[in-house]
């Protein structure tokens, strides 16, 4: 419970210390206070899963929002220590980057331990106002506005979906609380036809939020507008904590109607790997490859719902922390190269094999992770979800999910290619110690975790 | 003592090489590989030729999804794993002659590449092979794709991108065995005594067939070797051809026909017939190419196409002739590939028409290229023999014991009369005729060259006099693996 009492009051004593321009005093504190809520986090994990609902059964901190939060926390960590000189150069408030972050981590983490839909919903906007604000912060760019308006017009949107959806259940099931909602279905054996179309909308809401198509329109221009670590930090810590919910909220409480809703979702899954695999094959930015590569990864995280059941929290887990780290080194070394050479296209990596052979190589580590290659945290994930749903006879799904992994490769390897195999005219890039860390930390994580995965695979 | 030793040293190796300089990595993995050839002589030595598997190491890996790093040698994977090891140092020591920028990642690569197939060789997980499958396949895209010909980008993603998709699909297949397995675990012995229906067995036949035809690669889906064969660098197509495409045929013998045995009864004439066509259509292709290394390629294909046929006629000749076959044409193929890299090098074309006349002024390779080049035709006492003349005997057995008409055992015996033609060709325009003015610019092997050369010829000779004790190993393994897959179609 501590971890969400750090996350809310951290941000508060970082506006003061930007108040009195205590700038470089922003990031340690940001850092050690996160890993003060990361330490009492983990200290909540019990290792028969007993914990207690909080606050009248709003909230329950159990083994699943320990390990989600950890890997939120811990990413938004890696995120910021990035950050290192990047806002100053794009802003003059800069303790309000660090404070808007914290708030939205702190929606994250409600969101991970709800155990009412009125906390789901709270945590969701909480997290989803900061995003507007923080997608839109260089207030002179037209196209952060533009991010901006579009993400937040079509998040007003999909909150619209996500709220009406729960006032349909409440209608049926009369009350907000999961225990009383999971008790509803068990015991009705005719469900109320609102309560199916509750769960409709609830799912057009939530794949609004993971960026799952048909609803994911709002995800490439919102990622290329907004700061590229912003997009990160959207891509990697919003989605993870996107489905973690929604995987709480299914598992929890719809899983006897799984009949209902796995055809809704195995198409949207379908539709989803497809629009991001082929759309990102055709992208000349680095940046809008990456944009659509994570709307084809929610595809993929979507089969731990399609076949849910006990693993699947694990599948989750171990899919989103190998991907989040993953696109961290992935992001970062597009700031740097973009820095460089100005562009983020696909050219501007060329040469970088010969001139920084550190940075080259954990790009490889990284986007062969993405690709899914054995020995990396990104085939583990692959390898658990797609056992997932082969255990639930989905084997027409995972045949279309081979032929995607197999798309991905073209795109993936464009940036390896590019790095190593054409010349290009570049002086040596400069990288700040600060990312080198990071860099190495993900890099050194994504093999740990591809060749011993148990170090993490076993705590849901 | 168990099978980890082998698998790790290449890695710790690869790490240290990858580390050094220039000038000094090239010695460095001579030495390691060596190192790894002198563990796997004593693993020999203390290996009893009975069908049992030795050596066994079995460390919980993953525990929620029941997968342990469970790996371990018997009669079938010793071959395997003496052909790594004695390829490797080999292949290191034809490089010598070239110089290879960033030369520490060139051979770090060949030693980690070494350690996927070592794994793929022994592994009895499911998951850990399919790990070591694909671990030997980055590796060797990175050596095409960084030091290989013109073309490389292009084609080594061609290549990657094509066997990529053939492992998804076995991956798919592993995974499917796993969850019908009872105890729920990847262990090789479990999928054994599993029987499913025919109609799951067709399923998963073909999802390993793919990867492993692909791999061989077997007719029609051979269309990316010849090409990465041309582009990769003289190290890299000797990996590929030497070592890399016995993963495919092992997995056949050891994953594929065990795992799904009444799949693949379905389907065992149609296999034995793509075999067959690949003999064929490649030795045609080879017969007409112009560039030495494609014609190589190419007789590769014709080779492999006749390793396959012998094992999807299934009998124990069949199978022991493929196993040992595995072990020559590695050594044969490596020999080829240096013969043509020295030819390259020195005269920098790879054009037949404008060679010739070489034994003149180079009586020593013209020796050495004769000795391999007969093995690689399968003349008796040399080592291709034996094992094109059980294979042989497999594919007849099985013509005359399931009255298909003879006609296919009879085309695949014609393997051994086309690659007479073209190889022999091959030796009369290079070797033979007229020296012309490039050609009399060659200067004969010394050195290193003529020492790794002896050493090859000296292989093909002794295996090809004596190749008993090789037989002996496999023999036990072999039968029971024949007869416990027959056994499942009878019932």
């Amino acid at each position: 419970m501590n971890t969400i009492i750090i996350i809310s009051v951290l941000p508060i004593v970082l506006l003061y210390l930007g108040l009195y321009k205590a700038q470089k005093a922003l990031l340690p504190v940001t850092v050690i206070g996160l890993l003060a809520a990361l330490g009492f986090a983990i200290c909540q994990w019990t290792s028969k899963d007993t914990a207690q609902p909080l606050y009248t059964g709003m909230l329950l901190f159990n083994n699943f929002s320990v390990v989600f939060s950890s890997v939120t926390i811990i990413s938004t960590i890696l995120i910021l220590l990035l950050s290192k000189g990047y806002f100053e150069r794009i802003s003059r408030h800069t303790a309000e980057y660090y404070a808007i972050i914290l708030f939205s981590l702190a929606g994250i983490i409600v969101m991970v331990s709800f155990n009412n839909l009125v906390m789901l919903f709270i945590g969701i906007e909480i997290m989803s106002v900061s995003l507007y604000i923080l997608a839109g912060i260089k207030k002179s760019d037209f196209a952060s506005n533009e991010a901006a308006l579009k993400y937040f017009l079509m998040g007003a949107f999909s909150t619209g979906f996500l709220l009406f959806g729960m006032a349909l259940l409440y209608g049926s099931s009369g009350s907000f609380n999961m225990d009383a909602i999971r008790e509803y279905v068990i015991n009705h054996p005719h469900i109320d036809p609102m309560f199916y179309t509750g769960i409709a909308l609830l799912i057009v809401g939530l794949c609004f939020k993971v960026g799952a198509a048909p609803f994911h329109f709002w995800t490439p221009d919102v990622y290329e507008g907004a700061p590229t670590l912003i997009t990160a930090f959207m891509s990697t810590v919003v989605k993870t904590a996107g489905f973690a919910a929604f995987l709480r909220l299914f598992s929890a409480c719809f899983q006897p109607l799984s009949d209902f809703w796995t055809p809704i979702l195995l198409v949207i899954t379908i539709i989803t790997l497809f629009i991001g695999n082929i759309t990102a094959l055709y992208q000349q930015s680095f940046k809008r490859m990456l944009a659509f590569s994570s709307i084809s990864h929610a595809g993929y995280l979507l089969f731990a719902i399609v076949s849910l059941g006990a693993a699947s929290g694990n599948s989750v887990f171990v899919y989103a922390t190998a991907y989040s780290i993953a696109s961290i080194i992935a992001f970062g070394g597009l700031i740097l190269v973009q820095q460089q050479s100005g562009s983020d296209n696909f050219e501007s990596f060329n040469g970088l094999g010969k001139k920084n052979p550190f940075l080259a190589l954990v790009l490889t580590v990284a986007m062969l992770s993405l690709a899914g290659i054995p020995l990396t945290a990104g085939f583990i994930g692959k390898f658990f979800m797609f056992s997932g749903a082969v255990s639930r006879y989905h084997i027409g799904l995972v045949i279309i999910a081979v032929i995607n992994a197999i798309i991905s490769i073209f795109y993936y390897f464009r940036v390896i290619i590019a790095m190593y195999f054409r010349d290009g005219e570049r002086a040596e890039l400069t990288v700040p110690v600060y990312y080198k860390v990071v860099f190495a930390v993900s890099a050194l994580a994504t093999i740990l975790i591809g060749v011993y995965p148990d170090l993490i695979a076993r705590f849901i | 003592m168990t099978v980890s030793i082998l698998l790790f040293l290449p890695i710790v190796a690869a790490v240290i090489t990858a580390l050094l300089k220039n000038g000094i990595a090239k010695h460095a993995a001579l030495f390691f590989s060596v190192a790894q050839l002198v563990i796997a002589l004593i693993f020999l030595s203390k290996f009893v030729p009975d069908a049992s598997t030795q050596f066994v190491i079995d460390a919980p890996w993953i525990s929620s999804y029941g997968i342990y790093f469970s790996a371990g040698i018997d009669g079938i994977s010793m071959v395997l794993v003496l052909l790594t090891s004695v390829l490797v140092p080999l292949i290191i020591l034809t490089t010598y002659q070239h110089q290879y920028k960033s030369e520490g990642a060139f051979y770090g690569l060949i030693l980690f590449m070494q350690a996927g197939m070592l794994v793929v060789f022994t592994a009895l997980d499911g998951f850990l092979f399919y790990v070591g499958w694909e671990a030997a396949l980055i590796p060797i895209y990175f050596i095409c794709a960084l030091w290989g010909g013109e073309n490389r980008i292009r084609i080594t993603i061609k290549f990657f991108i094509y066997t990529f998709a053939g492992s998804l699909f076995m991956l798919v297949g592993i995974i499917y065995l796993y969850l019908q397995s009872p105890d729920k675990t990847f262990d090789i012995h479990n999928f054994y005594k599993m029987t499913l229906d025919v109609k799951h067995q067709n399923w998963i036949f073909w999802a390993f067939f793919l990867a492993f035809a692909i791999k061989m690669p077997l007719f029609p889906f051979h269309t990316w070797q010849p090409d990465t064969y041309t582009e990769a660098p003289s190290g890299g197509t000797m990996m590929l051809s030497g070592i890399m495409l016995k993963m495919g045929i092992y997995g056949a013998i050891r994953w594929m026909i065990p795992n799904a045995p009444l799949g693949f009864f379905h389907f065992q004439t149609l296999a034995l017939i793509l075999g067959v066509i690949g003999v064929v259509y490649a030795s045609i292709i080879a017969f007409k190419q112009k560039d030495g290394k494609r014609l190589i390629a190419y007789s590769s294909i014709g080779h492999v196409g006749l390793i396959a046929a012998g094992i999807f006629a299934w009998n124990i000749a069949g199978v022991q002739g493929a196993v040992i076959q595995m072990l020559n044409h590695g050594i044969n193929v490596v020999g080829m590939f240096f013969i043509w890299d020295i030819i390259s090098r020195r005269l920098n074309t790879r054009e037949i028409s404008q060679l010739g006349g070489i034994a003149k002024v180079a009586p020593r390779f013209a020796i050495g290229f004769l000795i391999i080049l007969l093995g690689t035709v399968g003349l008796p006492l040399t080592n291709g023999f034996i094992g094109e003349f059980l294979l042989l005997k497999g594919v007849f057995d099985f013509s005359v014991q399931h009255y298909v008409n003879l006609v296919l055992a009879s085309v695949a015996g014609l393997t051994i009369i086309f690659g007479a033609v073209y190889m022999l060709r091959l030796y009369k325009n290079v070797m033979q005729g007229e020296t012309n003015a490039l050609t009399a610019t060659f200067t004969d092997v010394s050195g290193t060259e003529k020492f790794t050369l002896c050493l090859i010829c000296v292989l093909v000779i002794v295996l090809g006099v004596y190749p008993q004790p090789i037989l002996h190993i496999s023999e036990a393994a072999v039968t029971q693996l024949v007869n416990q897959v027959s056994s499942k179609f009878t019932m």
